[in-house]
Parts: structure tokens; sequence; C-alpha cells
């Protein structure tokens, strides 16, 4: 018998024929095939994204959908510390799924919606997630993810005067809100917000009409963006990536995200993880992340160590890359706690030799979002 | 200057008496990207064959640049590791790594012609 490879349950989005048409190079991602960067390469994407705008083909994210009675609020406040009892209907929040000992499952975006809400899970993490939801949810919810929507970001300061010429109305979204809107005779729904630091906007399309809003955009002038940029710009607004900046070992007080976390939910818990969170809160952490500006060019990579003034081991980076629009490099990563005030001198070592670099303010890059 | 010789690894070679001058092949430069950092080696550094002697990176990643002849380093392109985003402009030209005086000849038989090279990239896409 001969052997044959076979490569399982690699998945394409809808616009994949797309991606290729604009000379998209792909790497798989998380189970799909997906394109890190176009023609002009990743350095002109972010450029051009943040000075004009860019749209990313996001499909590959999960989008959640749960409905239910009231109970279903406090179902998922059990592992989301957001106080979702408070949020109005089409309003979004940055939160997480806590496990029980305050570790990150997943961070994620909720948005309430009419019947319930809607979840924008990492690809990576969805199968996982839902797992995780459902063990909090009773008969009287219901929950799934829907495979026939795409979901397109649209990025850049261009973005609103663009969509609002196809999409009467989306310009009057402030940042993390969304609403519905009708295209093309069908319904999409549309929220203010990103991954870059820029304002624009996320569209959840069916897939059926995801190519013609496509075309609309690059008529428009807008340019497709890949996951190579979409690193890049995403850490120099400095935010984090799920599986190198937070994992499960990894709870919001050390990510620097207890911001993320409800004033009333920090008061009263009721989350997994409470006991141990909120004791994190009034003591401070052991280690915490931060961001890095090493000096020079050289690039400190993830994993790369850290060490204080006077060679302790202090930490490790955990994404680290050159940001086109600071001309240099940016990194973050965990330090000891006591190291993290900004301008603390700190040393890299990269291939084995020590750098000279400096507990950084997040972002690197000042954003602008529409309040 | 002698024709330039390439090797599987990407990078090229061109003699002028006893000094050769190596770099990175513009096929590598568009697999790599936008360059973004490099390092080359210091004068009087010894290489051999197939050795590591320069750091190149991307904003994807970090690749390491071997020599594709042995010798002794009597130069580092100062002016790319100042200016990284140069390399992809003129990776065949003005934007070597660096200069060795090499120790045999004999070595560059094992490299490849321009035309070869290409074969090779056509057969090797990445």
């Amino acid at each position: 018998m001969g052997y044959k490879r076979v490569i399982m349950g690699v998945q394409k989005t809808a616009l994949y024929d797309l991606h290729k048409s604009l000379g998209a190079k792909f790497v798989p991602f998380a189970g799909y095939e997906m394109p890190i960067q176009y023609k002009d390469g990743i350095v002109k994407e972010h450029i051009s994204t943040r000075t004009h705008a860019g749209f990313f083909d996001v499909s590959h994210m999960g989008q959640f959908f749960l409905e239910g009675d009231d109970t279903l609020v406090e179902a998922l406040e059990k592992t989301i510390p957001s106080d979702l009892k408070s949020l109005k209907v089409n309003h979004s929040k940055y939160s997480f799924l806590l496990n029980d000992s305050g570790g990150i499952i997943d961070d994620l975006i909720v948005t309430k919606t009419d019947k319930g809400f809607c979840i924008i899970l990492n690809a990576a993490c969805k199968e996982n997630d839902i797992k995780h939801i459902s063990k909090f949810l009773g008969k009287n919810h219901k929950y799934f993810l829907n495979n026939d929507l795409s979901l397109i970001a649209l990025q850049g300061p261009k973005s609103v005067e663009i969509l609002e010429k196809l999409i009467r109305g989306v310009s009057e979204l402030k940042f993390m809100t969304g609403n519905s809107f009708n295209y093309d005779s069908e319904s999409l729904y549309i929220t203010r917000s990103g991954y870059t630091g820029e304002d624009g906007f996320e569209i959840s399309i069916s897939n059926k009409k995801v190519k013609k809003l496509i075309d609309f955009l690059i008529d428009n002038g807008v340019k497709p963006i890949g996951l190579g940029a979409r690193d890049t710009l995403r850490l120099e607004a400095g935010l984090c990536l799920y599986g190198h900046d937070l994992n499960e070992k990894i709870n919001p007080v050390e990510a620097n995200l207890k911001w993320a976390i409800a004033k009333k939910r920090k008061e009263v818990g009721g989350f997994n993880g409470w006991s141990k969170i909120k004791d994190l809160l009034t003591n401070g952490s052991e280690k915490i992340r931060i961001g890095i500006k090493p000096e020079g060019k050289v690039i400190a990579r993830e994993n790369t160590k850290i060490f204080s003034s006077n060679g302790e081991e202090i930490g490790f980076v955990t994404s680290g890359t050159f940001g086109p629009s600071v001309n240099g490099p940016v990194a973050m990563g965990y330090v000891k706690s006591k190291f993290s005030e900004i301008g603390t001198s700190i040393q890299l070592e990269v291939r084995g030799k020590k750098y000279e670099g400096k507990v950084s303010e997040l972002p690197f890059y000042k954003k602008s979002y529409v309040k | 200057m002698s024709e330039k010789k390439f090797s599987k690894k990407h990078e090229w070679v061109s003699l002028e008496g006893d000094i050769a001058t190596v770099g990175i092949t513009k096929h590598a430069t568009e697999m790599l990207g936008d360059i973004v950092f490099v390092e080359v080696p210091d004068a009087g550094k010894s290489i051999e064959k197939e050795g590591q002697a320069a750091v190149v990176e991307s904003t994807k990643a970090a690749s390491d640049v071997y020599s594709p002849i042995s010798g002794e380093v009597t130069e580092g392109n100062k002016a790319i590791a100042d200016d990284p985003g140069s390399v992809n402009g003129d990776p065949e030209g003005a934007s070597w790594f660096f200069k060795l005086k090499i120790k045999d000849k004999g070595e560059l038989d094992s490299l490849m012609s321009k035309d070869e090279y290409d074969k090779f990239c056509k057969e090797n896409p990445n």
C-alpha cells in the first residue's frame, strides 16, 4: 500500500479565492489557511492601515451566539468578569473566560444583542471555549457558533468615510458599540471596534455577500491586510495576542488587564478565580506584563530572556517585532513586578548577547478611537 | 569581479583576486519580505564554508546567513546594518553582507551558476 499524505481538517474562509487572486501568501493558522501578507508586504500594509484604510479577513474567529432568559446573564458571569447585567443592547466589552484559578482561557469581545449575547472568540480557542461556556449553561439557554457568517475588520482613519458611502449610519456608531444595518437586502451587524489602535469597524456578514462588500472596499482604495501586519499593528497598539501574551496560567492582574474586570465584579466577585484575583488586586502580583523598547535595531522576539541591569534574570518576552510606525523594535513581556516601572533599564538576551532596553509605556502608538 | 556563484541557502558570492564578496539573493529577499534587522561579522573572524556568518531579520522571523566559502572576514557591510531596508532594494549589488579572504578557491566549484540557481529556485519555491 502506498503512502498518501492527507491534510486533516484544513479550513478555508469564504474569501480564500479572493485572497489568492490578490497575491496572498498563505500560512496555516489555527487550522485555517490564512493570508500572512499580500503583494505589498507587511510594512506597506501596516502603513496603509495607519494612514488610509485596510481590510482584514478574520472569518476564522468564532462568532458565538447565546440566547436565553435572565438566567443566561448569571450563567455567563460565572466565567466572564464583566458587568453583563448592566451591559446595554448593542454595547460591547473586552473581557475573558476565566478558569478556576483565574487563568485566562481566552480573551474576547462580548456584545449584548436583542436575544442575548454575541461573543467573538479566538480561532484557535473557539472549540474549547464553547465546551467551557456550555458547562455553565442550562436548559433555557441556546447557543451556536455561526459558521455561515464571515467577519471583516475595516481599520484605519479613512474607514468611516468609505463605509458610510455604502452603509448609511455607520459613522454614528461610537467605539465599542454596534448595530444592525441593511445591505443588499440582507441584515448585517457592524461594531465600531478593532485590533489595530485605529478607528474602524468589524463587519459580520453572510458568506454569500462578503465578496460583494470586499469588491466595494477594494474599488474604494482599501488594501487587503494579512496576519503579518495585523500582528505589528496590534503590538504597536499594546494589545495582547492569546497564546503568546496570554494563556491559561496567566491571570488578568498579571496581564495588566485589571481594567477589563468590572468594578462591581471586583468587589462582589462570583466568578471563576475571584478569590485569587481579589488577593492579587489587593497585594499585587509577582510578575506583570510590560511594554519593552529595545535600544537600537535589535528585535527581541518571543521567549527572549529579560535581565535586570544587575544581571538578574527577571522575565521573558511574549511578543516582539519591528514596529513600522514606531520605526523601531517593540516588544511585550512579563517581568518581576518591582522592575515594571516605566523607564526601568533592562537587558535582553538575543543570540547569546545582551542588548539594552527600557520598560516602556503601552501603547507604543497612540490610538484614535471615536468616543 | 568573477561571475556570481550561488548556494542552495540563497547566498551569492563573487571573487576578485582572493577576496570574496558575499550577500543574499534577490529570491531570498522576496521570501523574507521587509528586512528590518541585519547583523554582519566583524573583520578578523574566521568562517568555515556553510558556517553561520550573519543574521537577517524580516518582520516575520530571524534567519541565519551562511558563508558559501571558507575564509577570514575582511569587512562587514556596516551600511546595511544601519539601514536594513536597503537590502530589499539592491541585495545582489550595494547591499552585500561581508567580504572574506578565501582559503580555497576550489570550494567555489560546488556552487551553482546563475542559470542553475534560477532552476533550483523554480523547483524549490519555498
